[in-house]
């Protein structure tokens, strides 16, 4: 098993309301070799003011990346979003030598500097690119071949495509491929690659729970057992919000939202109680039921 | 804000008056990070057709408001009440045949929207609370209390001086520092 070293940066959504996720990558990771380091005294990465002020999110995504360079480690985080701001201002100020002084410039009185010497990957890079999808499939003891799942990939794990450009936005196959790597079946369905409406939540919820009823209707459609996110955003979209949904539309999912560490974690022989699916708003009792089963 | 935007008189369908049109509006854009290709826009309507927030909204039109900014209806476009419906999602940013980086010029407009005080309270807010705990949201007592029991270690704390002093100078801030007053007395 390959033993790779990260720093892990939380972000905000996910110390707020997705423990769950956290929870169980952090018992995955460390079971495939990745070792987590615990970051200090991070801040935001940025994104959430983006629209208001590009200069503020330059400034605090800069902040986090020299605090990285500080420790000599590059950082995994569970958050899309955080990711990408991330990698794309890491990019942006590696390129871009005026910008990196004007910026460099407001970090200086709290000691900090960035240099342009560390990198920021999400979960699933790590997985894909350090662990390796064959010594996933090495490390599965109870191969999920009973359960057919559906993929949620999000938008900022692969878009814009300059600036994270790991997999193909239009047809995505990183995730796909690590579903599979647990035994389960990943199915195909309508619009798989459309947006779960987060960003929109608070500006105008009916916009961005119309786009997330759509997802768990095409999701519907083809009898997915369970959605499978990699991103706590659209997590809480799908898992928060679905109850909400049902009652808005009037109709019935009952679709289980599963984090991907949560699903990896029950073919690498965890319990559910280990990987915190009590924390998981829509009921996951049938999936359970059948894993059960199919495990005996 | 835009949550009624189908309800609020929809400015776009007024008569145009030569008075309203700013001719170096698309040139401020152009001068801004991620706004500089503008002028390359042809209007085909990509970024509309693909966009999964024009599906549901009424007036959200990506390719209009770079229309707009392009003739330098600067009031028009930075009032918008739809202006803030983009949900960043990129898809328009990667389809566009010319290149424009249309989700980075709506941030643009927003921004300047922001300069002038346009800013959906929820952005105050997550600007507050970065200021307050180095986070966009302010995370509950009850969460951190549940981190141990959960077995997950403690969570690292922001350094709010060290971002204060990171972010002077930055002009948004004027916004956000009254909004911060009044919530602290709440």
């Amino acid at each position: 098993m390959p033993n790779s070293k990260y720093l892990i940066f939380l972000g905000c959504a996910i110390p707020y309301r997705v423990s769950a996720y956290e929870l169980s990558a952090r018992k995955v990771l460390s079971k495939l070799g990745v070792e987590l380091v615990e970051m200090p005294e991070f801040n935001c990465c940025g994104l959430p003011l983006d629209p208001v002020s590009h200069e503020t999110m330059l400034i605090l995504a800069a902040r986090n990346i020299a605090l990285a360079e500080q420790q000599g480690l590059n950082i995994l985080t569970l958050c899309p979003g955080c990711a990408g701001t991330l990698k794309k201002v890491n990019k942006i100020l590696k390129e871009d030598k005026a910008l990196k002084e004007q910026i460099n410039g407001h970090l200086k009185e709290s000691g900090l500097e960035v240099k342009g010497t560390i990198e920021a990957k999400h979960l699933l890079q790590v997985l894909k690119d350090d662990v390796g999808v064959d010594n996933i499939k090495k490390a599965v003891v109870k191969p999920l071949t009973m359960l057919k799942v559906a993929e949620h990939n999000g938008c900022h794990i692969l878009r814009p495509k300059e600036y994270i450009g790991f997999d193909d936005p239009e047809d995505p196959q990183t995730l796909k491929t690590l579903v599979e790597a647990t035994g389960a079946t990943c199915l195909d369905y309508m619009d798989e690659t459309e947006c779960c409406g987060a960003p929109s939540v608070g500006v105008s919820d009916k916009v961005a729970l119309q786009l997330a009823r759509d997802k768990l209707s095409h999701v519907k459609q083809v009898d997915a057992q369970a959605l499978i996110t990699i991103c706590p955003f659209c997590h809480i979209m799908y898992d928060t919000n679905e109850l909400r949904i049902e009652k808005m539309f009037q109709e019935a999912y009952g679709i289980p939202i599963l984090h991907y560490p949560q699903l990896l974690g029950l073919a690498l022989g965890m319990t559910p109680e280990e990987l915190a699916f009590n924390e998981l708003r829509v009921s996951t009792k049938k999936l359970l039921e059948q894993f059960n089963e199919g495990a005996k | 804000m835009a949550e009624n935007a189908s309800t609020i008189k929809d400015t776009t369908k007024d008569p145009i008056k030569a008075s309203e049109l700013d001719p170096k509006f698309k040139y401020k854009i152009m001068k801004m990070h991620g706004g500089e290709k503008l002028l390359k826009c042809f209007q085909c309507g990509t970024c509309t057709s693909d966009c999964p927030v024009a599906r549901y909204s009424d007036s959200y039109r990506p390719r209009t408001l770079l229309h707009m900014a392009r003739l330098g209806l600067k009031d028009r476009v930075l009032k918008s009440d739809t202006l803030w419906l983009c949900a960043a999602c990129f898809t328009c940013t990667d389809r566009c045949p010319q290149g424009v980086e249309v989700a980075s010029v709506i941030r643009v407009l927003r921004n300047l929207a922001a300069e002038e005080g346009i800013v959906p309270q929820v952005f105050k807010d997550q600007c507050a609370s970065v200021l307050e705990s180095g986070y966009a949201y302010k995370i509950p007592d009850l969460r951190l209390r549940k981190r141990e029991p959960l077995g997950l270690p403690p969570l690292p704390k922001g350094d709010p001086e060290s971002i204060k002093k990171s972010l002077k100078g930055v002009s948004f801030m004027k916004h956000v520092e009254n909004k911060g007053e009044s919530d602290a007395k709440q």
